[in-house]
């Protein structure tokens, strides 16, 4: 992020979203509207003082996942570039209630700028490419799972979050009924994925990030268990084998053959996971601290749009597609895409997707630039 | 006569970050009071605006020579603040940073005395590290705008195409008669549907037509010296004959092979065959089996190869919905251990195979088929009974491996192997397409098993990495590097060239006997070679014996003086 931010060809628009787009390629206007922070980001050097102050305590924190809160001037996260605070009008007591202003009061910077208005920016590119990454599928719809309802259910996501020094528990895995340390853990595979129901793909990242989940749990307390229930294990990438083989041998990880088909409570609030095992064609039940689910990923919200305006293809689910000759190009010459928004995909695929769209997009400009010469 | 040390000290407030957990006014005035510090002043913020200007006031008033700033990290603000001591007139290496707030004001939020201490210490080295710091200028070379492919299968054409097209030259060397790869031998790239054949033959003739690009097959690199923007290399056809080319980046692109299952499940290429002879068939319409079983993972997952070739499943589950689609009675068995259809389209394919009839037994390790003449014996670990299914022909699926001369290309490239010779990238994560070496980049199954639209994905990625110092001209790198300063002293033992990560020292024949030869624009300053010199022949630029040792003594000396040692 640090190294995007500091690029001098580089100019990033964070907090702004793409409203049209017209043109072809070589030579598209793209129309973005640049969302007001009420905060001048030439100015804000993100020193926290404004946050400090801010009365709005009770705003609850997105980027936590909801675990904890967050005042109404606040900073995405803290190493988020640009690094700079925003207002959140929705929340903002003087927005709301038209008095109050305490941050203005204490900014020694003079950042604040409750007058800022939205601005729609025009820009004219040669080449678009598309990266808009991807969502996790909310399950309180999968019922059998109990998620919302089980509070000692949570997602993959809730759990990044907690497991995280920096998170609402500062690191410690803390149930969400009790606050007490969860020490039995399952990582449930497939949840919405490979499901005919939900999204029927394989959401490609899951099988890999739950295994390290429970490795990130014991490490964190010596004395916990873990049991990931999977169907195919996609163990695919480069040394993900030996990692998966770790995971048994040093970290004790029981792996499970076995799709959950329901999860209920006992009296304590534990979660009590029902399940076949494959290998052994029993049915059996398992009670644990604490259950984290592998939901699916989609692709962002919002994706629709965008590839509407951008007239670009999508499959039934969303994702951008892509195909032969070139795999980072979409039905739109001059448009390229590149990331979960073609496909499920991990970090080193989606690194080397976006070097490929983007030495796509430099022939597009490069032969622009070359037919101007000629 | 030595010049004159005028050391001004910046200490930054950065808001209450740092002040809100230490006294940075009495860290200031303690800063007044060390040796050659002639300046010093507090700032609200150090890198703002006004902080900047500060600084740069500061320099020209008080004519200082040595900057030291007391703020956040080098990653933040160290371009921000070296280019302050420039624009003063002030060489930018006479800057030296120390870090108050991530190693000390937010890591000992409950500690105001103890951090305000630990933030004087650490000005204290800083200011004895500035005093010792020399002025450097950057190190700058030019880049030949040619780039080396090696390897002509699906990744090399893709990579030299992708360079071609953007006005570079582009040398493509095939140790093969033709290029073309292992497509040229596939019925249909999944999940498309697309001829292999007709599409490798499609990129050959592009390539063939590119004025930009060189082809030379049935030659190979024997040679290589030089580094990033200045390499030559030696290409030779294995008769004697060899090519000098001069280029400024590699692209290695050099495949992989299939395992031949020699002594497994009966093989014997008739009818107990491997995927390449399958898809042969299928190409070449001389498919005409019954009752197929395929076995997956023969080879792989096991422990003399513990990693999945990913891309196997897809092409059998391929192979086995053509075959039922050429001829639905056909019975198909996949017997597999996990079925790594990952992503949309792949899992879209097994849905499909299963739709069309294909049947698929899952088996374990512990307890693998056993092939016998006309059937093969499996134990389904879901149906928990073993099945007896008759086979006129057994497919076996096979991993991808490492090419044979992996090893020797990699010496010659002077960029690592991992443990299964797949070539070793400079971060798994991060930097896919990278080797540690700038100048070299790695794309294709040479790398790990890969699709064919992932081979075309990270060939494009290689050649955009690979296209960033063609397109600046130039490779400029910091100062930051190891020196032979002691010739005398070098024995010519070649233990630093060969520790080097990043293949930045070169063993040369002087009048003087063997010596090391730094290549500075391939240093990383990691030190490894400093270090590891048993003579100490080697210096570290910027980073110096003198300036650490300097640090470490004041470190300690202010403690000593303390406790009245």
């Amino acid at each position: 992020m640090l190294e995007v931010g500091r690029h001098p060809n580089i100019n990033m628009l964070a907090y702004s979203e793409v409203k049209e787009v017209t043109g072809e390629v070589g030579n598209f206007t793209v129309e973005v509207n640049k969302k007001a922070r009420y905060v001048k980001e030439e100015v804000c050097n993100a020193c926290g003082d404004c946050i400090a102050k801010c009365p709005m305590k009770k705003v609850p924190d997105e980027f936590d996942m909801k675990l904890r809160n967050r005042k109404a001037i606040y900073l995405y996260f803290s190493q988020g570039i640009p690094a700079v605070a925003t207002i959140d009008k929705e929340h903002c007591i003087y927005f709301v209630k038209g008095k109050c202003r305490v941050c203005e009061k204490f900014c020694q910077k003079g950042a604040i700028d409750f007058e800022q208005q939205d601005q729609m920016l025009k820009l004219n590119v040669g080449a678009v490419i598309v990266a808009t990454g991807f969502d996790l599928l909310d399950p309180s719809g999968l019922t059998q799972y109990g998620y919302g309802r089980i509070k000692n259910v949570i997602t993959g996501l809730e759990y990044e979050r907690l497991i995280n020094a920096t998170g609402p528990t500062e690191g410690h895995l803390l149930r969400r009924s009790d606050e007490k340390s969860a020490q039995k853990v399952a990582y449930l595979q497939c949840i919405g994925s490979r499901d005919l129901k939900n999204c029927s793909y394989c959401s490609h990242v899951c099988c890999m990030y739950s295994i390290k989940d429970a490795m990130l749990a014991k490490e964190h307390d010596p004395e916990s268990v873990s049991y990931i229930f999977h169907t195919d294990l996609r163990n695919v990438g480069k040394w993900f084998q030996k990692y998966e083989i770790r995971g048994k041998e040093e970290y004790g990880i029981n792996f499970v053959r076995g799709r959950v088909a329901e999860i209920t409570e006992d009296e304590e609030q534990n979660p009590i996971v029902w399940y076949e095992d494959t290998n052994t064609q029993e049915v059996r039940n398992l009670t644990l601290d604490m259950v984290v689910l592998a939901t699916a990923a989609m692709p962002s919200k919002g994706i629709k749009e965008l590839a509407e305006m951008l007239g670009v293809s999508t499959d039934e689910y969303g994702f951008i597609r892509t195909g032969l000759p070139f795999p980072t190009d979409t039905s739109v010459a001059g448009v390229f895409a590149c990331g979960f928004c073609i496909a499920p995909a991990d970090i080193p695929e989606s690194v080397a997707q976006a070097s490929g769209a983007a030495s796509r997009a430099a022939e597009v400009v490069f032969a622009r630039k070359a037919k101007k010469r000629a | 006569m030595a010049e004159e040390l005028r050391i001004g000290v910046f200490v930054c407030r950065c808001g209450t970050n740092i002040a809100g957990f230490l006294d940075t006014e009495d860290v200031a005035e303690y800063a007044q009071t060390l040796p050659n510090v002639v300046f010093t002043r507090e700032n609200l913020f150090s890198c703002s605006e006004a902080g900047v200007t500060d600084i740069r006031n500061a320099i020209t008033e008080n004519k200082l020579t040595r900057v030291v700033v007391a703020a956040c990290t080098p990653l933040t603000h160290e371009p921000t603040f070296r280019a302050a001591c420039e624009d003063a007139g002030l060489n930018p290496y006479l800057f030296e940073f120390v870090n108050i707030r991530e190693q000390c004001s937010w890591v000992h939020k409950t500690l105001r005395e103890e951090a305000t201490q630990k933030a004087k210490d650490l000005i204290r080295m800083g200011v004895a590290r500035a005093a010792l710091l020399e002025p450097k200028e950057s190190i700058v070379t030019d880049v030949i705008p040619s780039a080396l492919v090696i390897g002509g299968g699906i990744a090399g054409l893709t990579a030299a195409l992708a360079l071609a097209n953007r006005g570079f030259e582009v040398k493509l060397v095939e140790r093969e008669k033709e290029v073309g790869g292992m497509l040229k031998n596939l019925h249909q790239i999944y999940p498309y549907k697309v001829e292999a054949g007709e599409f490798i033959a499609t990129k050959i003739k592009e390539v063939e037509k590119s004025p930009k690009i060189e082809v030379l097959t049935g030659h190979s690199l024997e040679k290589l010296g030089g580094f990033i923007g200045n390499y030559q290399a030696t290409v030779g056809s294995g008769d004697g004959s060899a090519k000098e080319l001069k280029i400024g980046v590699i692209i290695v692109a050099t495949g992989a092979s299939l395992l031949v299952p020699e002594g497994s499940f009966s093989y014997n290429g008739e009818d107990v065959i491997n995927q390449l002879q399958l898809e042969e068939r299928l190409k070449n319409r001389a498919f005409d089996a019954q009752n197929i079983v395929m076995i997956k993972c023969v080879g792989a997952r096991v422990k003399e190869r513990l990693y999945c070739s990913r891309i196997c499943c897809m092409t059998a589950i391929k192979d086995g919905i053509l075959i039922k689609k050429q001829n639905p009675d056909a019975n198909v068995h996949i017997l597999y251990r996990d079925l790594m259809c990952y992503g949309v389209a792949n899992e879209e394919m097994l849905r499909q195979a299963k739709e069309l009839g294909v049947r698929f037994v899952n088996y374990s390790l512990d307890s693998p088929p056993v092939v016998e003449d006309g059937k093969v014996k499996v134990h389904s670990n879901v149906l928990g009974r073993d099945l007896e299914l008759e086979s006129d022909l057994v497919v076996l699926i096979t991993p991808l491996i490492a090419r044979e001369g992996a090893a020797e290309l990699s010496k010659l490239l002077k960029v690592p192997l991992d443990e299964y010779k797949f070539f070793l990238e400079a971060h798994v994560k991060l930097r896919p397409n990278d080797f540690a070496t700038d100048g070299i980049y790695i794309c294709g199954s040479a790398h790990w098993p890969a699709s064919t639209a992932e081979a075309i994905q990270q060939a494009l990625g290689a050649a955009s990495r690979a296209s960033i110092h063609m397109t600046n001209k130039k490779v400029k790198v910091e100062p930051i590097v190891s020196m032979l300063f002691d010739e005398e002293a070098c024995r010519g033992c070649g233990l630093c060239a060969s520790l080097c990560p990043y293949a930045a020292i070169e063993m040369v024949e002087t009048e003087k006997g063997t010596k090391a030869k730094m290549i500075e624009v391939a240093c990383k300053g990691c030190g490894v070679c400093a270090a590891s010199c048993y003579k100490q022949a080697i210096k570290m630029i910027h980073y110096s014996d003198e300036q650490l040792t300097a640090q470490i003594r004041v470190a300690f000396r202010e403690k000593e003086v303390e406790s009245g040692v």
